[in-house]
């Protein structure tokens, strides 16, 4: 880890000024991913921005009755938050099936959208990787890549996103608000993360110097329950194989509305537009949901050993979607 | 926090970068103590290499194991993953902080009548964590394991069974295998 | 605490438990003297070849470093007695990971930079990592771990399985599995006036004090080694690790104190492995379950810088009887780092597959698997025909099937579901071998009626000076807290490694015996003793010199209750019972305490801890302790210990069998057996992981 400066600013426009600044910054908030990665070799920044104790750190409602988090909010806290346990418990499951209770009481709500893939290779830097090193290769495709995608990969990466978050967000319709030195802007989650395409060294679309500053949702679609599964190699404090967020609403037997994402597939939390299409008013059986489901998985390309991946999603979506219509709430 | 040399963080962008060491003040088991250290140095390397106290133990330096346990502000964190300049100000409790004089937290005597240790490496770790534990049970926070509730949200502490403390207990590993006479021991203190 | 003296047995409470509960048990990297440098090995980046350039003007220049040792200018070494300790003295890189310098600063951080800064240039070769069944440069060793001859064989095992009218012929394959104590290997030298002084993670400080003796070349009394408190090793600090030499060596080269931790991405390649198997086991019986034919046959790796096989086909040279029997190993070597012990070497590995296989041949049998063990006791130890001088297996089956409620189980498989989970149960049998080292020990009375005894054991966790001072109150007379027990420091009177289960035998032997010499003297005198005191010192050259005319051997029964969730593949144990049969139990808490640790970490082996060789870059993909998944509190549901006491003759003073390895043994066939009866899926292969049972599963 080389040497680095340290500041502590007093305000977003005096973070993200302190930012554009210094080319080779990173903003530092709860530092369970960024300080391992510079353990690692992986980051190696001259200045941390330590934007911890911004005034981040609150959950409060919005004027629509949907939710504002800051960027701060320790992830301890959000999934405990009586307004995301009673309206969206997918993201509160989604929080707690994440790290540990130690990781969880440090990481930010920012930085968790940040965090960087668990593949081997891009951890340890005396491996070529195409995220870490760009156009020194993809090891993964042939070698050790049990724990990696099976959507949206290419030729020069199959990372996967670990955020357990993420992934609740992208089935809640989440946004996410950024402040940079070009002003603030707002771009939806599931449009946050990016595939790997021929440069998998961006995660994310965030620009330099950018900064998270709060995560919205929107209010509840009435009638809507939720819930996050999480499959994993043990029982607790394990990255997923791969898990689901679902939310749905069930009106006379039908599917009114229905958001699906998955994790541990892809570069990113996956969206599943191809099974909510499929679902979207059509009767709310098991044999709907396998449809659904398998109408998002047939864009799969499993690598030689992760094909288990696809049957694990399956199951876990057909799953939760059963599992939220046997207790989804007359609508009011 | 004193960046050395001089710190001047009005307008960072035009200034050069501050030094990459600082004076600054942690508040340990209840006694301020300044340091002066590398921005680099974590709070685990500062109290084991620094201050002194080596109860908090190095088992992974990645947040993977939970050796590091401590208490800040209260809350359990990994100590290994928090750089101790950013903790400036901050209350650090460590396992030399628990026990009022020769009497023993109450956690740390149920884990010696429990024989919830073995070769005692992961324990600090694991008696900060419980008390932590405990700590967040008490305001209400839910687990993986927690019932999820549709619509209403539980009041109060959430209650400890065995199967709570073993999923909030999840991130302190233990090799010697000692997790069912961890769990007891918290069983005995739990409320 | 009572002030009489205890019956043996009695569950006393640990010695130095306050002092670990407290967090002032100091270790092996918690003794840093004033102006120590830090060390960090830089590990070789490919799999093997030689180092053509070593650039360190980059790492020097990193503010803090103070040195940067690599084979140009590290001290050299005397032949030592492990290969593996041979580290900066040429150019070799035998595998991914062994160390080609060591950078030496002011602080920790610096010390870091500075071995990212080091620039290694290598000429590679090609590699060979990947172990295989069939694979070309397989060879029968001599011997296999533990002294055990390669090839056993007993009547003629091929005829007799290929006429015996029910047969089993399975193949078990394992990945390396890895020690993983939570104490990274670390020593903390120094060198003062000629003596050095090494604080050591190890199981075992004398055997440390020996190793770097004839490395260093230099005499054993001018070391001393120290291991006070370690933090678990599992048989991966059972011999001396490159980390004490580094940092002997580099004190020795700055003239500075040196501490040496091992980074825990590192471990995997220098601190030893349980090395991957393929085992085929072979099973010949007639209809009723009796045995007629065993053969257990396995291949494994070692490393081209020493050779360790794993004994792992040793177990069924004593569990079942048979007249016609082969058991063979055969290995070979690659460019992969040096396996070693970990845990019940052998018999983990081994119990595995055998009581896979016994439970394999039950269902093909439709007889109980407890039934068709009890069937195959033998009467004498099938190898060599030596009579057990305790054998109580049936017991430990027939108690824990009671305890366990074994026999309302539904033998057919798939039989039982809850919601998304489906149940099953599975047994297995343990087995662990009674070993005895020589070991010395003093025993001191004070006058003022206080007793302190020297033995250089080391308590890795097991509760050993606990037990100590029990073994030396009773044969004194006095409550265990009026005698003080002196450990860990290879000045005090030689002792044998904490490994093989030995320790509480070999220790204790020495300790009784010492003891008893001086209650013998105390017996004689009348009037108060002398100012000094009266020392009494014994050493068991000539009790462990004999060999037994019995087979000494501990075994067990594991009872497991599994649930499979049909859905994703993951498999949670509901329940898990283990009755033993290991002489006596000399102190009840301490005891269980390792019973159920064996225990979890079988649960490990069985279900959460894997490790692969990747194939390009010869390393272990799982190296650090978020994708090496050793069990979690959350993994490990309350498990019961239970034990037979056995009254023993021909064991030692005490009675008693080690029981520090025995709980892992069996433990991953009886989780394995129980997921076939919940799901009819027979697996041959672990960790039972979601990928593995997702393509059996409705």
């Amino acid at each position: 880890m080389k040497p680095f400066s340290y500041l502590r600013p007093r305000s977003v426009a005096e973070a993200v000024r302190a930012g554009a600044g210094h080319p080779g910054a990173r903003f530092l908030g709860g530092g369970t991913n960024l300080v391992d990665l510079m353990k690692l070799g992986v980051e190696s920044p001259g200045l941390l921005i330590d934007v911890s104790r911004l005034p981040l750190d609150r959950v409060t409602r919005t004027d629509d009755g949907g939710l504002r988090i800051g960027a701060t909010v320790r992830n301890s806290d959000l999934a405990a938050h009586p307004g995301v346990r009673s309206d969206y418990p997918a993201l509160s499951q989604a929080l707690l099936a994440g790290a540990s209770g130690q990781l969880r009481n440090t990481a930010t709500t920012g930085g968790n959208l940040l965090q960087r893939t668990r593949c081997p290779y891009f951890q340890d830097v005396s491996k070529p990787c195409n995220k870490r090193l760009p156009g020194s290769g993809c090891p993964a495709r042939e070698g050790a890549h049990r724990d990696l995608a099976v959507l949206g990969h290419s030729q020069d990466c199959v990372a996967t996103n670990p955020s357990d978050m993420a992934v609740a967000l992208a089935a809640l319709d989440a946004t996410v608000r950024l402040h940079g030195p070009e002003g603030e802007r707002a771009v939806p989650l599931t449009g946050f993360h990016r595939l790997p395409g021929d440069n998998p060294d961006q995660d994310t679309v965030i620009r330099p110097g950018e900064l998270i500053t709060e995560v919205v949702l929107p209010p509840r679609p009435d009638g809507a329950v939720s819930l996050y599964r999480k499959a994993r190699d043990r029982a607790s404090y394990a990255f997923a194989l791969a898990s689901v967020a679902a939310v749905l609403t069930v009106r006379d037997g039908r599917v009114q509305h229905a958001a699906l994402a998955f994790g541990g597939l892809a570069h990113r939390p996956w969206r599943a537009r191809a099974a909510e299409d499929v679902l979207r008013g059509a009767p709310a059986t098991d044999e709907t949901f396998a449809r659904a489901v398998d109408a998002e998985l047939e864009a799969a390309v499993p690598l030689r050993d992760n094909g288990f991946k696809v049957t694990l999603a399956r199951n876990l979506a057909i799953g939760a979607l059963a599992g939220l219509t046997a207790r989804a709430a007359p609508p009011r | 926090m004193d960046p050395t040399p001089g710190n001047d963080d009005a307008d960072a962008a035009q200034v050069p970068l501050p030094g990459t060491r600082s004076t600054f003040s942690l508040d340990i088991n209840g006694t301020a103590r300044t340091v002066t250290l590398d921005h680099r140095t974590t709070v685990l390397d500062a109290l084991r290499e620094h201050l002194g106290l080596t109860g908090a133990k190095k088992g992974c330096d990645h947040g993977q194991c939970g050796a590091c346990t401590v208490l800040v502000d209260g809350r359990r964190a990994n100590s290994c993953l928090l750089f101790a300049v950013a903790q400036e100000g901050a209350r650090i409790t460590t396992v030399e902080g628990l026990a009022d004089g020769d009497r023993l937290h109450p956690v740390q005597a149920a884990f010696l009548e429990r024989d919830a240790l073995q070769c005692g490496y992961c324990t600090p770790g694991q008696i900060c964590s419980a008390v932590g534990m405990l700590g967040e049970a008490a305001d209400g926070f839910p687990s993986h394991v927690t019932p999820p509730t549709a619509t209403t949200v539980p009041e109060g502490p959430a209650a400890l069974g065995a199967e709570e403390i073993r999923e909030r207990m999840s991130g302190n590993l233990c090799r010697c295998g000692a997790y069912p006479h961890i769990v007891r021991a918290i069983e005995d203190v739990a409320p | 605490m009572s002030q009489a003296p205890q019956p043996p047995g009695a569950p006393v409470v640990r010695r130095e438990g306050r002092e670990k509960v407290t967090g002032t048990a100091r270790y092996a990297a918690e003794h840093a003297p004033p102006g120590c440098l830090y060390g960090w090995i830089v590990p070789a980046t490919v799999p093997g070849g030689v180092v053509t350039a070593t650039r360190t003007a980059d790492a020097l220049a990193v503010p803090g470093v103070h040195t940067v040792l690599t084979p140009d200018n590290a001290p050299r070494l005397e032949d030592p007695d492990d290969p593996i300790l041979s580290v900066l003295q040429d150019d070799r890189v035998p595998h991914r990971g062994w160390p080609v310098a060591l950078v030496l600063a002011e602080s920790l951080e610096a010390a870091r930079a500075g071995a990212a800064a080091v620039r290694v240039e290598y000429r590679t070769t090609g590699h060979d990592v990947v172990l295989t069944g069939d694979h070309p440069g397989l060879y029968t060793p001599e011997q296999a771990n533990g002294g055990h001859p390669a090839v056993r064989e007993r009547g003629d095992a091929e005829a007799a399985f290929a006429s015996a009218p029910v047969r089993i012929d399975a193949t078990y394959t394992l990945g390396g599995l890895h020690n993983h104590p939570m104490e990274p290997h670390a020593s903390t030298a120094r060198w003062a006036d000629g003596h050095l002084t090494v604080h050591d993670s190890s199981q075992g400080s004398t055997t440390v004090r020996d190793s770097l003796a004839r490395a260093l070349g230099i005499d054993k009394d001018h070391i001393t080694v120290i291991s006070e408190h370690v933090g678990g090793g599992f048989g991966s600090k059972g011999t001396p690790r490159p980390q004490v030499v580094l940092a002997s060596m580099a004190a020795r080269h700055t003239g500075r104190p040196v501490q040496l931790s091992l980074p825990r991405r590192y471990m995997a390649a220098v601190v030893g492995h349980r090395a991957p198997t393929v085992q085929r086991v072979r099973l010949g019986a007639d209809r009723e379950g009796v045995l007629a034919s065993v053969s257990h046959e396995i291949v494994t790796h070692t490393s081209t810088v020493a050779e360790f096989v794993e004994q792992a086909a040793v177990p069924a040279r004593v569990m079942y009887a048979s007249p016609h029997s082969r058991t063979a190993h055969r290995v070979t070597a690659l460019d992969v780092p040096t396996p070693s012990w970990m845990r019940a070497p052998g018999e983990a590995s081994g119990m595995y597959a055998l009581e896979s296989a016994m439970d394999e041949l039950a269902c093909a049998l439709g007889i109980d698997p407890v039934e068709l063990r009890l069937r195959n006791e033998p009467a004498a130890e099938p190898d060599s025909g030596r009579p057990f001088s305790s054998r109580n297996l049936a017991a430990c089956l027939n108690d824990g099937a009671r305890r366990f409620g074994w026999h309302e189980r539904d033998p057919g498989p798939a039989a039982r579901q809850e919601g998304p989970w489906l149940l099953g149960t599975g047994v297995a049998s343990a087995t662990y071998p009674v070993l005895v080292s020589k070991s010395a020990a003093s025993a001191h009375a004070a006058p003022d009626g206080s007793y302190r005894i020297g033995v250089n054991a080391t308590d890795i966790g097991t509760g050993a000076r606990t037990v100590l001072a029990q073994i030396a109150a009773s044969v004194l007379g006095t409550p265990p807290e009026n005698v003080r027990i002196d450990i860990g420091n290879s000045d005090l009177p030689a002792g044998s490694v904490a490994g093989g289960s030995s320790g509480t035998a070999s220790w204790g032997s020495a300790v009784h015996k010492a003891a008893t010499g001086l209650a013998g003297r105390l017996a004689g005198r009348t009037g108060p003793l002398p100012p000094e005191g009266v020392t009494v010192t014994a050493d068991t050259a000539r009790e462990t010199g004999e060999e037994s005319p019995y087979a000494r051997h501990a075994f067990g029964a594991h009872f497991v209750e599994v649930a499979v969730d049909s859905l994703t593949g993951e498999v949670r144990v509901r329940r898990m019972l283990g009755v033993f049969a290991a002489g006596h139990i000399l102190n009840s808490r301490t005891a269980r305490s390792q019973f159920i640790g064996g225990m979890v970490m079988g649960l490990g082996m069985a279900l959460t801890e894997g490790s692969t060789m990747d194939p390009v870059f010869g390393d272990f993909t799982e190296n650090d302790l978020a994708s090496y998944h050793v069990p979690s509190c959350a993994d490990v549901p309350d498990i019961q210990a239970h034990w037979i006491d056995e009254d023993d003759p021909h064991l030692n003073p005490m009675g008693s069998k080690g029981i520090g390895e025995i709980g892992i043994v069996g433990t991953a066939a009886a989780i394995g057996n129980a997921v076939r009866h919940a799901t009819g899926a027979r697996l041959r292969t672990l960790p039972l992981t979601p990928d593995k049972l997702l393509p059996y599963l409705p």
